[in-house]
């Protein structure tokens, strides 16, 4: 499970963008090893028997908070589940004294969802226990970020000079960061497109093309990962509305055909169907979205045992 | 009782003095040096060699938190800490609780600071009720009570018709209005400056539209109403352009430059440090760049700190629940002297001492900042070339939320002398 020389050192996974292409890599390899546990009878091995994991979401999420949980579990650790609405942050506690208490409780590893960017670092930085960032404001979401390269390199065989064109809100996404940090990494080119209220001009700085053209970018493109709209979150000056953002951003049927026949459509999910993406085209051939789920089953397992596990310290 | 000053580098810019000299304090004023030789009382000695003898440094903005937030800051504390920085008069914000907005608690902030504060502690009075931005606080009665100017810092007014009226009547009352120039629409809820760093970290972006857009404003209303507004902790360059503009032309608006806006960029709060949130936030090197054009050719004339004290376990938080704010006092003297000085060698030291006394005395109309014969004897001597590291642990504030401790600064005050007497020493 080792590949060669690389070694994990990290008690934490905070982001994407502090880690080597060596150390993606490591994850990305451990997580091969992982993924045939889940084809197996019994899905279940003891990694980390005996370490206790603290599924902390101060925001709410069911899919990744599922997906982490799954893993734990097939990783044979005990785990324990805390929403904002049932912990002492409601009462006033702070978010250091609840780690704190967590880790008097002994927790070996915390994942942690919070609506502040740094809330992981934060933690991180104050208590011995491994933080593993589950989404931190518009930060980073670096589990579905390193499970995006995993689906693109399963299926594409590598991610170095591919074009991925990341599609819809991506100044409020976290998704989007981790992606064009490890995107970037491994060698692939990004675009981002979307309106440019959503996708300001500062993104340009980091790396990454933005275009406000979607029938331009789709012929070009070799993987489109599409991010939700988030219109609970943005107050109404940032677009007109979704009519208008489908008729400009929305991958329809027939913009679909503009895309190559082996382009593969992701999405992190949950999907707004006929918004930002065809109901028809979420459910077509060319679409990964299920198998993303199931490989963040495996990185999350390789990225749980990399840092809580034995392998560690 | 006397004081005698020998040999420093008297530096008295409102009176245009910089010479090597002797200073004769007798009685709590500065006196004639001809009454050395009186014999009256004894007298204390001070060897200034080496050192600048300057009219006791004035910040016109700081929050000692009194009434009402004492864990963060006293009037006590927070003179002491003035005093450890080399400032002898303070001036205090109004965001206190209750807020400054009614003479009983500008009584109070006066009667406090008679009875415990180390330097001359003047109080601003609030321009809205409440700082609630809706209705005019009781101008005329705050200004018989004895504050030295009105401004909602913390808070901006963003009815642009209350303002008018506010500045109106300050200036039938005779007070300043200082402001705090934030848009509310444009900047939402961001805590730092909208650039490459607020990209890259996903924090809320403050733009630095949302102070230009209200400095704009404040030069309309100053032309209007004919009557000084300043600006307070100016951030970004297109207010130094706006101001310079307004300037020369005769307006009576004003600006001010706090340390941290010139010693650190945005960069900083690359690891999340919520002693590096402040509002207005660290911005770019070209706004660095402004600013100390700004300073370099007069357009900014005054310095200040916004000490801003917190607890630590106020910014022991996420980033987005932090409060805004750093403590200033104690490092102020220190990083524009390094900055302003020695390193960029934007300014020379008289002039640095001129923004640091008699220009903040000028526009808040008070008779301190300066060396004149008979004026009340605050004096700060300065070493300008001490090296020294800053320590936060140290601090004579009771807080501790800087981002620079550990920095090695070139400069500092070494004694502060209120009204004849020595209120610290280092």
């Amino acid at each position: 499970m080792n590949s060669g020389t690389v070694h994990w050192t990290r008690k934490d996974l905070l982001g994407l963008r502090e880690l080597s292409v060596e150390e993606i890599n490591l994850v990305l390899e451990t997580a091969d090893a992982f993924k045939q546990v889940g084809t197996r009878e019994v899905k279940k091995v003891p990694a980390l028997q005996g370490k206790t994991l603290i599924n902390l979401f101060i925001e709410p999420s069911t899919r990744t908070r599922t997906s982490f949980e799954l893993a734990a579990k097939r990783l044979s650790a005990d785990i324990v589940n805390i929403s904002a609405a049932a912990s002492s942050l409601t009462k006033g506690e702070t978010l250091k004294d609840t780690a704190r208490v967590l880790e008097a409780n002994h927790a070996d590893i915390i994942v942690l969802r919070h609506s502040s960017a740094g809330a992981p670092q934060f933690l991180a930085s104050r208590i011995a226990s491994s933080v593993i960032n589950a989404g931190d404001g518009a930060h980073e979401h670096p589990t579905q970020g390193l499970l995006d390269l995993y689906t693109i390199r399963e299926k594409k065989g590598t991610v170095a000079g591919l074009h991925v064109a990341i599609i819809g809100d991506i100044l409020f996404s976290r998704v989007a960061r981790s992606n064009i940090f490890a995107l970037l990494k491994m060698g692939a080119r990004v675009t981002l497109v979307g309106p440019s209220t959503l996708v300001p001009r500062e993104f340009e700085q980091l790396g990454v093309a933005v275009s406000h053209n979607l029938e331009e970018v789709l012929p070009t493109v070799d993987v489109v990962n599409l991010l939700r709209i988030q219109h609970e979150r943005q107050r109404k000056e940032y677009f007109p509305g979704l009519g208008e953002y489908i008729r400009l951003f929305g991958l329809t049927k027939a913009r679909a055909r503009l895309l190559r026949p082996d382009c593969l459509i992701m999405h992190p999910g949950p999907i707004n169907r006929g918004v930002e993406l065809d109901s028809e085209l979420a459910d077509g051939a060319q679409s990964v979205i299920l198998d993303q789920v199931t490989n963040g089953l495996a990185v999350r397992m390789a990225v749980l045992y990399l840092c809580g596990g034995i392998a560690t310290r | 009782m006397r004081t005698f000053i020998r040999n420093g580098r008297i530096i008295d810019p409102a009176n245009g003095r910089d010479e090597v000299g002797d200073l004769l304090i007798v009685d709590g004023r500065i006196g004639e040096k001809s009454a050395i030789n009186d014999q009256q009382s004894e007298i204390e000695e001070i060897d200034a060699a080496g050192l600048i003898v300057s009219p006791g440094l004035i910040d016109m903005h700081v929050h000692f938190r009194e009434p009402g937030f004492g864990w963060k800051e006293t009037i006590e504390s927070g003179a002491r800490a003035a005093a450890a920085g080399g400032f002898t008069t303070v001036v205090c914000m109004p965001n206190t609780s209750p807020v400054a907005d009614s003479p009983s608690t500008i009584a109070w902030i006066k009667d406090r600071a008679a009875e415990v504060a180390a330097v001359h502690v003047l109080p601003t009075g609030a321009i809205s009720k409440n700082l609630g931005g809706e209705e005019l606080a009781p101008i005329g009665s705050l200004a018989q009570a004895g504050v030295v100017a009105i401004t909602d810092d913390g808070r901006c007014i963003q009815n642009n018709e209350l303002m008018r009226r506010a500045v109106e009547y300050a200036r039938m009352v005779g007070v300043p209005v200082l402001d705090h120039c934030q848009d509310y629409d444009l900047v939402g809820h961001g805590v730092v400056h909208e650039g490459y760093w607020s990209t890259l970290l996903g924090l809320p972006g403050w733009p630095a539209a949302g102070e230009e857009a209200i400095v704009a404003r404040n030069i309309l209303l100053a032309e209007l109403c004919d009557h000084r507004i300043h600006c307070q902790h100016i951030s970004a360059a297109g207010s130094v352009r706006l101001l310079r503009e307004a300037r020369a032309r005769g307006v009576k608006i004003s600006g001010e430059v706090c340390p941290h806006h010139i010693a650190l960029t945005d960069e900083a709060i690359q690891n999340f440090d919520t002693d590096c949130k402040m509002n207005p936030p660290l911005r770019t090197q070209r706004d660095i760049d402004a600013l100390l054009e700004g300073i370099a050719d007069g357009t900014l004339e005054i310095l200040a700190s916004d000490h801003a004290p917190h607890a630590k376990f106020e910014k022991e938080v996420e980033f987005d629940a932090a409060p805004f704010g750093i403590v200033g006092l104690e490092t102020e003297l220190g990083l524009f002297l390094d900055l302003l000085v020695h390193r960029h060698r934007r300014i020379a030291l008289p002039r640095l001492i001129e923004m640091l006394t008699v220009n903040p005395a000028k526009l808040l109309g008070l008779k301190c900042g300066t060396l004149s014969l008979g004026a009340v004897a605050d004096v700060t001597l300065i070493d300008p070339d001490l090296e020294w590291t800053v320590d936060a642990g140290a601090f004579q504030s009771a807080s501790r939320n800087t981002p620079f401790h550990g920095w090695k600064l070139r400069g500092r005050a070494i004694r502060t002398i209120v009204a004849g007497k020595t209120v610290w020493q280092l």
